[in-house]
């Protein structure tokens, strides 16, 4: 295919979206389980504190939480460092992505964990209490590989959400796959052909991710019964 | 945050003096493309669960290839891929069309939520219960009439939960409109951050506006899931 010298570019930003989207889930999925624990907890203000915040996150637009952050955050800190009269601290606008994505998509993470801590039968967190593992252990053996089962296909929605998210950074300025496109569509006056390109290098993303999640169910529901149908 | 509200909350809600401008125009977006794509939709998961590969096979493409990418990039493809071949811009009809940012932007929108709401409504057609089908054959209805009395409201009913949410995500999806200078409330946003630099408050106005319409939108579904799935909730013991 004739790409009259952008190949590069749309390399380039094919890779940064996929940057993006790695760190970004990386970033949710923390936020994720800890939003988890803390709606699970005891603690009446943690468990107050993460349901405001996966209720706010989840009624409003992502593309209005990430302009509110990106600009937000910059005039903020503009703010502080003129108050400590600091020289300006520009903040890196990938940076600003991965974490305004990561915290948005915490929200869905942290309902999605939830959800699957609560399938893990609680006769199992006490035969393991009582064979005296620690609360570590107990997480690292047998809450959190029963709860990866019951969490995969809702974790596997989510990064289908979260890669298609990324598309919106370009109107941030990220120099991401759907600037490139647009860039290339804009030089050599075929936007059409560009923006496809775009659209196909998305769909090459969501079938390979789909390909490895089938992978992943299928590993984590080893010793799973399933009746023939 | 007063003075914003001061000077754009006409904007902000309805118009700017010369258009019908933010919620107005938000609800608009909302209202075609979820209502186009409903009509389109139950035709096309009636094909989508056809045992005739040559019938479902396409449509399964098409939700696909829709669900596969950025509503964001299959926006820039209606508004500024097509109108940049010379095909469109040479047949005045397509070339009326396509200028106008609001068509691009409800002819993607549609699109996009069709195959969503295609989806939905395949998986719970599919998951209706095979005796009532049986049934319904056994009654000598045609197909028509098995769809229409009998699988069609079952099914519809059943994907009232996961239709409710495809419609609160798609109100968040019509944020990328202004990218196609459609006026909704995110461009008024914008417009007011631009003019005072208080970003914060700007686009926290938006995400309030937003707020209160997604919490609207799941007290009107609760509403319609009370009066549509009355059958599926637990039953009350009897009163005395």
């Amino acid at each position: 295919m004739d790409l009259q010298g952008y190949g590069p570019v749309l390399w380039a930003g094919t890779w940064q979206t996929i940057q993006l989207a790695l760190l970004s889930l990386l970033v949710s999925f923390v936020l994720g389980l800890l939003g988890a624990g803390a709606k699970l907890s005891r603690n009446r203000t943690l468990s107050w504190i993460a349901t405001l915040y996966t209720t706010l996150i989840r009624g409003v637009p992502d593309l209005v939480l990430m302009l509110m952050l990106f600009y937000g955050m910059q005039i903020g800190l503009n703010d502080l460092t003129d108050s400590l009269n600091l020289d300006d601290i520009n903040i890196d606008p990938f940076v600003a992505g991965v974490l305004t994505i990561g915290f948005i998509y915490g929200a869905y993470f942290t309902e999605t964990f939830r959800g699957a801590f609560l399938s893990v039968p609680r006769g199992q967190i006490e035969a393991s209490t009582a064979f005296g593992m620690s609360p570590a252990q107990i997480f690292r053996r047998i809450l959190f590989p029963q709860m990866m089962r019951f969490a995969l296909p809702g974790i596997g929605n989510n990064w289908q959400v979260l890669v298609k998210a990324t598309a919106l950074v370009s109107i941030i300025g990220l120099a991401d796959v759907v600037k490139a496109a647009e860039d290339a569509g804009k030089g050599t006056l075929r936007l059409f052909l560009f923006t496809m390109i775009a659209a196909g290098i998305y769909l090459a993303i969501t079938t390979l991710s789909n390909l490895v999640l089938l992978w992943l169910e299928r590993r984590y529901s080893t010793g799973v019964r399933q009746a023939e149908l | 945050m007063i003075s914003i509200l001061h000077d754009y909350w006409r904007a902000f809600l309805y118009s700017d003096g010369y258009h019908y401008t933010g919620v107005v125009i938000t609800l608009w977006l909302l209202a075609v493309s979820i209502g186009l794509g409903f009509c389109l939709s139950i035709p096309l998961a009636v094909a989508r669960v056809s045992p005739r590969r040559y019938i479902s096979g396409p449509v399964w493409l098409y939700t696909y290839v829709f669900r596969g990418t950025p509503l964001y990039v299959q926006l820039l493809i209606c508004y500024s891929g097509i109108y940049s071949l010379q095909v469109v811009h040479g047949q005045p009809l397509l070339n009326a069309f396509f200028r106008e940012g609001m068509n691009c932007t409800l002819l993607a929108f549609t699109l996009n939520t069709c195959a969503y709401t295609t989806e939905i409504f395949a998986g719970s057609i599919k998951a209706t219960a095979y005796g009532e089908i049986e049934a319904a054959r056994a009654f000598g209805m045609s197909r028509w009439t098995q769809y229409r009395r009998i699988i069609l409201p079952s099914a519809l009913r059943r994907a009232l939960p996961y239709y409710s949410n495809e419609v609160i995500l798609m109100l968040h999806a019509t944020t990328v409109a202004f990218t196609a200078t459609v006026p909704d409330i995110l461009k008024i946003a914008r417009d007011a951050n631009s003019a005072t630099y208080m970003s914060f408050q700007s686009f926290g106005i938006a995400a309030l506006l937003y707020l209160a319409i997604s919490f609207a939108l799941v007290a009107l579904f609760r509403q319609a899931e009370r009066r549509w799935l009355a059958y599926l909730q637990p039953q009350q013991p009897a009163a005395h």
